[in-house]
């Protein structure tokens, strides 16, 4: 145990080792942007907008709300490493075919929440989908697009809907 | 919205926790899943000089049975515990409350005994533990305590922990298979902060209602068991519950006035209140009714 005005740490970010010395402020969402990784969004800082999701140990988790040294010996997925894997594919095919986005700004963390839900229920219902998603503010679409893509690929994968 | 400038230490052992405490008092903060202390860093309602990380103490995370209680570690993460079958089993109100809380994200990385700690009055699980009777296990530099949940919490943001102490893990009594149970609150929106929720317990013995607890919370600097109406229930009959409601809702209104709060008036709170009671009495009656 010891004390530092900056701390080294190493952080696995979509897979490679990330090392930098940081401050104990810095949020991982500013350490990931300070990579330069800019689709992790920061948004309102304190938790309430989710523009910042990012995945920790494999669960979603807001980017301002984690401590970068938190993050030393962990692994963090952003957007862009979960694009890179194809997992997303359909669902960003679906936010553009359903006009799911207008500027984009929430968009990362929209996708990340809803592949976490995806991935825990197969075909959620509309309304588990928008309780599900009630954490990541949209402020253009009005959610009835993010919704209608979110239950077509759930659809789609389930190999019930077109 | 960054916090000011603190220093950082990963706790490897309880010992590290209150080298710490002693060192700096109140200027040093217990941080846990940080999903309420760091916002209100952010906003820089709390400036801690040093933050003292407790994920690394794998003991705090353990989920238990011990001598016939559940024992959750105070790091257990809500997520962990919604995914958890002995919750589930032998706590389900602490499994029907857990959805409330915040959102996913916020889920996956806060811990009930933050929560417990933070003693926001619109928190979820302080309720829960007042309801449930739950223990809480208290750990300082010269030894362990236990505190019941009516001790523990004591107002806004304020609890019976005392600076140099840490929150070990909270022992709830496994539910009965004649127990009930009854969660329910009103946000505006899935995930906001609740205006009035209620967390309710009771046992059926020969068809009659015991060990009746209602705890409510967002209406007072604590969750607050509206005890008259608790013993208006104690000893009902299930099938005559009805005939009591009115009372209830007359004894809820008689013992607690909730306070106002930025949105919502203390009638309106009142008004929920006296809702959420006629939930959980019809909530006994279906899962009394049960074979």
């Amino acid at each position: 145990m010891s004390t530092r005005l900056t701390i080294t740490i190493t952080v696995t970010v979509n897979g490679e080792p990330m090392t930098a010395a940081v401050e104990p402020r810095m949020s991982l969402a500013d350490f990931l942007r300070a990579e330069g990784l800019k689709g992790t969004h920061v948004g309102c800082e304190h938790g309430v907008c989710g523009a910042c999701t990012v995945r920790v140990d494999g669960r979603t988790a807001r980017g301002c709300l984690i401590l970068a040294v938190q993050c030393d010996g962990l692994a963090v997925e952003t957007i862009e490493g979960a694009t890179d894997s194809g997992r997303l594919r359909d669902l960003q095919d679906a936010f553009i075919d359903n006009n799911a986005l207008q500027c984009g700004f929430c968009t990362p963390g929209m996708l990340l929440a809803a592949d976490e839900l995806l991935r825990h229920r197969a075909t959620p219902s509309r309304q588990a989908i928008r309780e599900h998603l009630s954490g990541n503010y949209c402020r253009c679409t009005g959610y009835q697009a993010i919704v209608d893509a979110v239950e077509q690929v759930a659809k789609r994968r389930a190999g019930q809907g077109s | 919205m960054k916090p000011t400038s603190f220093d950082y230490v990963r706790a490897e052992t309880l010992s590290d926790v209150f080298a710490v405490l002693a060192a700096h008092g109140d200027n040093a903060r217990i941080l846990a899943g940080g999903q309420s202390l760091i916002p209100a860093m952010a906003m820089r309602l709390a400036v801690p000089e040093i933050l003292i990380d407790i994920a690394g103490l794998a003991d705090l995370r353990r989920l238990e049975v011990v001598d016939g209680r559940l024992r959750i570690g105070a790091l257990c993460r809500h997520a962990e515990l919604l995914d958890a079958v002995e919750v589930e089993e032998h706590a389900p109100l602490i499994a029907r409350a857990l959805p409330h809380i915040a959102h996913p994200a916020i889920r996956n990385r806060g811990t009930i005994g933050g929560s417990l700690c933070h003693a926001d009055p619109a928190a979820e699980l302080p309720a829960c533990a007042l309801a449930l009777d739950a223990s809480f296990d208290i750990q300082g530099p010269s030894g362990q305590r236990t505190v019941t949940a009516l001790e523990f919490f004591q107002g806004i943001y304020s609890t019976n922990l005392r600076k140099d102490e840490i929150l070990l893990s909270i022992d709830v009594p496994m539910m009965e298979p004649t127990g009930l149970c009854f969660f329910d609150e009103f946000a505006r929106r899935q995930g906001d902060y609740a205006m009035a929720g209620l967390a309710a317990g009771a046992a059926v013995e020969d068809e009659r209602l015991t060990h009746v607890r209602l705890a409510f919370f967002a209406i007072g600097a604590t969750p607050i068991r509206a005890m008259k109406a608790e013993q208006i229930l104690e000893g009902a009959a299930i099938a005559d519950i009805d005939a009591v409601a009115d009372t209830v809702s007359t004894a809820i209104a008689d013992e607690i006035e909730p306070f106002d709060d930025l949105t919502t008036s203390s009638g309106a709170k009142l008004a929920m209140m006296q809702v959420l009671a006629r939930r959980a009495l019809a909530a006994f009656v279906d899962q009394g009714a049960l074979p």
